[in-house]
């Protein structure tokens, strides 16, 4: 087995009581005390998440912007310095390279947040069409410590270790600063429907700044969360996971991201044939569901239009709902059968389980 | 509460077994319930289900993951814990007591000698957590 990579953290989790799992070629934790008790903590205080197997790709040079917009659906050309869209690196047919976070850092630096198990086929990817372009790619993944602080009072336990106002950075929106002395991008965005911030650092203070924030917000309910936490709160929020949700096999347009194909913006991979599709239309859509019955749905089980003999595909994530007290999952269904309300059936150990279609996000947090 | 009280039987995959007459009780350890975190659901057999020692008989779940729980040994189902539908949680809080599982004829008592007890137990454990 391959040494897995750890983060600056890795004695910290231990310490912490963090049960370590693989993922993604990670030693991460999974959770720490309850996942229930972590969901719970961001929804209604905060939790602090290090989601330093995160990667990093900067691309630099004159051509900056014409790299990015070739590379990713969305129009990176809208961006303002300071500014981050929700993207993704699609292959020709549409598809999913992985699903990222496009940072303006200023005219000729964008700063790329991708998933840790693609980082290096990301860089891979990315460098192989620089050659038309007079820009740069480089993977600065090691170079930086990402924190991830999340629920409704992330800011006040954040705002003290800050030289910023943070209330003015907009919702995907951030800032160059300091987090306690230490220089930082400071990014409102996160993964789990709650307001909250991802900060990026130098792995050397990691221990210091994650401790010193901890301490802190730990009398106002902030709990240390795992991954567990952090993937039942993206379910709630309907945020797609790269290998759930989306992969090479399913477009943007199937993902139900039509928003970030902006199929007007100029070339770029992938436009041709989703162009295509959307003519077309699509033949199968992912859609948000609640189990009618008591047993949970679960990652890989089948799902069944009503009467159905062949499955029609699968749940792509599956799961018990800590803060909505529901059993939630999203799952590709065949277009026709995707109106909300519609019921299929999902294949629980052998026996066919009633679902039902609900709207989605499945939590959207209150806007104050 | 001791972790693994004495009176009990233990199998390899973290199921108890309390012997009462000739029936038998069933659930999991406090290992078990420890390591699979919150429970949120429990699947069990229905009343006059008949398992071979070692068969799958439900499974449990914590908001993360499914686990298949396996009956200590041989026996026809007599009576399950209805109250855990509605308080899965009680597997957590008193895996011995109210998160107990199933309540079962044994069909050959020969095979508690295969069990372990809590000393024996708690030894497997320390192994598996090295």
């Amino acid at each position: 087995m391959t040494e897995l990579k750890k983060t600056a953290l890795n004695a910290v989790h231990r310490k912490l009581g963090g049960r370590m799992v693989e993922f993604g070629g990670w030693d991460m934790p999974v959770q720490y005390s309850s996942t229930i008790e972590e969901h719970m903590a961001v929804r209604t205080a905060a939790g602090i998440f290090d989601v330093s197997h995160m990667g990093e790709i900067e691309i630099r040079g004159p051509q900056a912007l014409d790299f990015v917009q070739y590379l990713t659906p969305n129009n990176a050309a809208k961006l303002a310095d300071g500014q981050a869209q929700y993207s993704a690196l699609l292959t020709p047919a549409g598809t999913f390279v992985d699903d990222v976070l496009v940072h303006r850092m200023g005219p000729e630096h964008f700063f790329i947040c991708v998933n840790a198990s693609n980082a290096d086929k990301d860089f891979e990817w990315i460098s192989s069409h620089a050659g038309r372009f007079e820009a740069e790619a480089v993977n600065t993944s090691s170079r930086y410590t990402q924190l991830a602080i999340q629920g409704p009072k992330a800011l006040s336990i954040l705002q003290p270790f800050a030289d910023t106002d943070l209330s003015a950075i907009k919702y995907y929106w951030f800032t160059r600063g300091h987090i306690d002395g230490v220089p930082a991008i400071i990014a409102r965005t996160g993964y789990t429907g709650e307001d909250g911030f991802e900060i990026y650092f130098d792995p050397a203070e990691s221990e210091r700044i994650w401790n010193r924030i901890l301490e802190a917000g730990e009398p106002h309910g902030m709990k240390p969360c795992g991954l567990a936490a952090r993937n039942t709160l993206r379910l709630e929020a309907k945020m797609a996971l790269y290998g759930h949700e989306i992969d090479d096999t399913t477009t943007a347009l199937e993902a139900d991201l039509g928003w970030i194909v902006k199929l007007d913006k100029g070339d770029f991979i992938g436009r041709e044939r989703l162009a295509e599709q959307k003519t077309a239309g699509v033949t199968r859509k992912l859609i948000g569901f609640e189990m009618l019955d008591r047993a949970p749905a679960r990652d890989g089980y089948l799902v069944f239009v009503a009467g159905g003999s062949e499955p029609a595909g699968k749940v792509t994530s599956g799961s018990p709902a800590p803060f909505l007290h529901k059993n939630i999952g999203l799952a590709y269904l065949p277009i026709g059968q995707t109106a909300i309300g519609t019921q299929f059936e999902v294949e629980i150990r052998g026996r066919r389980v009633p679902a039902q279609i609900v709207p989605t996000p499945f939590y959207k947090r209150e806007k104050k | 509460m001791a972790k693994y009280p004495d009176n009990l039987q233990y199998s390899k995959d973290h199921e108890w077994l309390k012997i009462e007459g000739d029936t038998g009780r069933a659930g999991i350890t406090d290992f078990a319930q420890n390591s699979l975190g919150d429970i949120v659901y429990v699947e069990l057999p229905k009343v006059g289900d008949k398992f071979e020692q070692g068969d799958p008989f439900g499974s449990v779940e914590s908001v993360k993951s499914v686990n298949e729980l396996f009956i200590p040994v041989s026996g026809e189902i007599i009576e399950v814990n209805e109250a855990l539908a509605d308080a899965p949680e009680q597997v957590n809080e008193d895996p011995y007591g109210k998160g107990w599982m199933i309540r079962f004829k044994i069909t050959d008592p020969s095979e508690v000698d295969s069990l372990l007890s809590a000393s024996e137990y708690e030894d497997f454990v320390a192994e598996q957590e090295d």
